[in-house]
């Protein structure tokens, strides 16, 4: 039965946004205000020799690393990243300086004559020349990071297996495109540092600051200013902007603006990792995978980032939603000398699971089975355990949910009807199935133990306190919705401002899906909590700080247990067109069936949803990103083209409820869930349609042509 | 080397000295500070920056300022007040069209500038009318089924 909650209401923010009204950071003008833009390294790996500059105009100023009060690195997992290059730059875009003023043309002039002498040093610029690199750029292997871990016990049973099946499966970078490009204000005043940009996680911004700074923690305040998109693109990259405006802000003593063009963003900020992932089976006389070992490796770019999470996150996805027996799961993510990759919706996980859709595909095709029925009769249930020796122990709907999707696309008799094809035009329809673990991989959520604050105001009225921002996914509607629904008061008398942290606690940052099973979790507590004492006070808080149930279990040393409190689900058929004459493939529809727990909004989960594949969808087929020389070859949204409404699907879309006992009226994660399976499905479809193997996306026309003549 | 330019911005006259080779998107912003026309690719391809000029839709970041002498600009901050305005806005609400909402004053105007001339759109239409519109967080078919819903309860009187 469908819980009242998920019922639509219209979003809060819709009418402040269509009108035109809503502040986004570059709208934001003070009084005084300068601008900045950044010098940055045209090479991918180079020393420094010396930086010749133009006469500089009263009023203008040059902000390097020199002008730094602290510690010159992001605060991250490991503190190698600086705000400002010192001797040896790294990467293609690395900024080196800002020139800062007050008209932007001049401060452009300005940046145009600045020459800088380099001594260009051997760069690693792949994955395979991290691995062969004799003189590595990262510790003594070039890895950020490298985990393996076993399940059962599978090298006896490779050893023995009759039938052995290998594959190899590649993806390429992938950029957000959020609408908005990136873009921070930085303010000075009586010593106390602001940051107001578009960001989804302000604590990060601000430990950021006070490790680059010094400054204590009460002279650093960061707000949040209306957020046009991130999908990820926003979680680390802002701190790096937010430096950069702080120190500019600190030295001029005026507010300072760094907003990116569309075609700066794109060559200098985080995209997904590109993969390389080798995968290896031995299967039993029925059919049955009964070992599997996946090895995945990630380009992680100049500095370690979160990559390692990144990657913590994809080994944790590498098995899929399959029950095999006996598992080896190895990865890495390598050090190279181009931009970092960062996070981006799904986090490691969809490079994950076009691998291990794809290999599943190959075995299938490989042995003579029906791809479906071979899936069908892997699939995990409830009681089976993950790749790390976690327990499914929540009720699993997933073959429910397939067989829905297979009814609403009438999938059997299609694939049926698309085998016999031939002619100019073939069509193909494939699946991806799929999970998310909900929240923070392995030990994040007990070690950020985040905190949600409910403020009584008045007699009809509360606030949110979190440090969770709206950034279109609809966190103002969800978290008010929860908060309104538990306190019986109309959703319009729940405020709930863009975060500032000098108002807000640390309720963790606005990533992996966890702003409604976490947060919204503890703000339904702290609802029910305000609700039993509303008369105790006119004002007053109550506050909730999270662990997980105590039945989660995790050793983050051998990567054994629970990496996540729960699983959401999914299920997606996409039928493709491929005209042979010109390679290109058009997608014809889509059937979805996604276990979300409970919808806490069921408008709010099919725009996640629909967004979340149509991104994949661009991952699969059109949306590539190469490198020449430690740069990106795609400059702008001309050479790098994401889906139009042209392109875009219809997108048939369906839940099932499956309440979670730990979430806000039962509610799971939904974020990234939907983008992880679209690129297998897609590849699947495209792969099927010609009859020939699909191991790498983008698919491109190319890449089908070579197929069909071999 | 500056020029003074006239144009009519929402409904005004307006003059400015300025450099003729500005983006008319610059000077909507920085010159009158008409923030709700966006930036988001600077050329050409999103949509954000668009506005009317005499009428018909353009990416204002294409548009050199001293090549509108004259002419009529109408920005989201104007076509707000419209009839048509509050029925787009209602109908993209019902349909949940909105979400980080950076690609949205783009989004209703294109809706305005189709329903204008076809009142009664089928999907393809609509499609084909917000393909230069750029959105990365609704995968477009909610914005297409609030232009439907608009074109039902406008019921013609564009």
């Amino acid at each position: 039965m469908k819980n009242s909650i998920s019922t639509p209401v219209d979003r809060l923010d819709g009418p402040e946004k269509a009108s035109g009204r809503a502040i986004y950071t570059d709208d934001i003008r003070p009084d005084g205000l300068l601008y900045a833009r950044t010098l940055r390294a045209d090479r991918p790996r180079a020393r420094i020799l010396h930086i010749r500059l133009p006469d500089i105009p009263v009023g203008y100023f040059i902000v390097d690393k020199n002008d730094v009060p602290g510690h010159n690195r992001i605060k991250m997992l490991e503190d190698d990243w600086p705000f400002f290059a010192e001797e040896v730059i790294n990467h293609v875009g690395e900024p080196i300086l800002l020139v800062v003023g007050p008209d932007r043309e001049k401060v452009n002039v300005i940046l145009h004559g600045i020459k800088v002498e380099y001594e260009d040093l051997p760069a690693v610029l792949s994955i395979k020349d991290a691995i062969a690199a004799k003189n590595p750029i990262f510790g003594d292997d070039n890895c950020f990071a490298s985990y393996q871990f076993q399940k059962g016990d599978p090298d006896p049973v490779f050893t023995d297996a009759k039938t052995i099946i290998k594959g190899e499966f590649k993806t390429g970078y992938h950029e957000q495109a959020y609408m908005e490009p990136q873009g921070v204000i930085g303010n000075y005043v009586n010593g106390k540092l602001t940051v107001t940009g578009s960001m989804q996680c302000p604590y990060y911004v601000k430990n950021a600051m006070v490790q680059l700074t010094g400054f204590p923690e009460n002279q650093v305040q960061i707000i949040q200013a209306t957020t046009g998109g991130a999908f990820g693109g926003k979680e680390e990259y802002p701190s790096l902007l937010a430096g950069h405006v702080a120190i500019a802000a600190i030295k001029t003593g005026k507010p300072v603006k760094l907003v990116l063009e569309r075609g700066e963003d794109l060559a200098v900020t985080t995209k997904r990792h590109p993969s390389i992932s080798r995968y290896r089976s031995a299967v039993d006389e029925n059919g049955r995978v009964i070992a599997m070992e996946a090895d995945i490796t990630l380009d992680g770019g100049a500095y370690a980032g979160l990559s390692a999470v990144v990657l913590q996150r994809a080994l944790f996805a590498a098995i899929g939603v399959y029950d095999i027996p006996n598992v080896t799961v190895r990865g890495r993510v390598l050090s190279t000398n181009q931009v970092p990759s960062g996070a981006f919706r799904g986090f490691g996980a969809p490079q994950a699971f076009f691998a291990v859709e794809m290999h599943m595909e190959q075995i299938a095709s490989e042995l003579g089975m029906n791809p479906l029925t071979f899936k069908e009769i892997h699939l995990v249930k409830q009681g089976d355990t993950t790749a790390t020796g976690g327990l499914l122990r929540d009720e699993i709907k997933i073959r429910e949910m397939l067989s829905r999707v297979l009814k609403m696309s009438d999938y059997r008799k299609k694939e049926g009807i698309f085998a016999s094809g031939n002619g100019r035009f073939r069509s193909g329809i494939g699946l991806g199935l799929y999970l998310h673990g909900c929240g923070f991989t392995g030990k994040g959520e007990d070690t950020i133990h985040g905190t949600a604050t409910i403020r009584k105001l008045t007699e009809d009225r509360a606030e949110i306190l979190v440090s969770n921002v709206e950034m279109g996914q609809g966190a103002q509607t969800t978290l008010r919705k929860i908060v309104a629904t538990t306190l019986g008061l109309p959703i319009q008398n729940i405020d709930y401002p863009n975060p500032d942290t000098d108002r807000v606690p640390d309720s963790g940052p606005t990533v992996a899906s966890r702003t409604v099973i976490i947060v919204g979790h503890l703000l339904e507590s702290a609802a029910k909590e305000l609700k039993a004492r509303w008369n105790e006070n006119e004002t007053f808080s109550v506050s909730k700080s999270y662990r997980h149930p105590s039945y989660i279990k995790w050793n983050q040393d051998t990567l054994q247990g629970d990496a996540y409190p729960a699983y959401s689900w999914g299920v997606v058929a996409v039928e493709v067109q491929v005209d042979t004459l010109t390679y290109e493939t058009t997608i014809k529809k889509v059937w979805t069936v996604h276990d979300v727990g409970v919808a806490i909004d069921e408008d709010i989960i099919r725009g996640q949803v629909e967004g979340g594949i149509l991104q994949g969808l661009g991952y699969a087929s059109i949306e590539v990103m190469d490198t020449a020389n430690g740069a990106y070859r795609q400059h702008n949204f001309t050479d790098y083209i994401i889906p139009t409404a042209v392109d875009a699907p219809v997108i048939e879309s369906e839940l099932v409820d499956n309440p979670y006992e730990y979430g806000p009226f039962g509610a799971k994660c939904a974020g990234e869930l939907p983008i992880a399976g679209a690129a297998p499905a897609y590849a699947a479809a495209v792969s099927r349609a010609l009859g020939i193997p699909v191991h790498e996306i983008p698919v491109k026309p190319e890449a089908l042509i070579k197929g069909l003549k071999e | 080397m500056s020029q003074t330019i006239q144009f009519n911005l929402n409904g005004k006259a307006v003059f400015l000295k300025t450099d003729p080779m500005r983006r008319l998107l610059d000077v909507l912003r920085d010159d009158f500070s008409e923030t709700g026309v966006k930036e988001g690719c600077g050329e050409g391809e999103c949509g954000a920056c668009s506005v009317f000029l005499n009428g018909k839709l353009v990416n204002s970041c294409l548009v050199a300022v001293g090549s509108i002498t004259g002419m009529n600009v109408e920005t989201i901050v104007h076509f707000q007040h419209t009839q048509a305005y509050r029925i787009i806005e209602q109908a993209f609400s019902d349909a949940g069209s909105v979400q980080c909402g950076f690609c949205t004053p783009g989004m209703v105007l294109a809706a305005y500038a189709l329903l204008k001339e076809n009142p009664d759109p089928d999907e393809t239409d609509i499609r084909e009318a917000i393909s230069g519109n750029l959105c990365r967080c609704t995968g477009y078919n909610m914005i297409v089924d609030g232009i439907k819903l608009a074109a039902k309860k406008g019921d013609g009187k564009w």
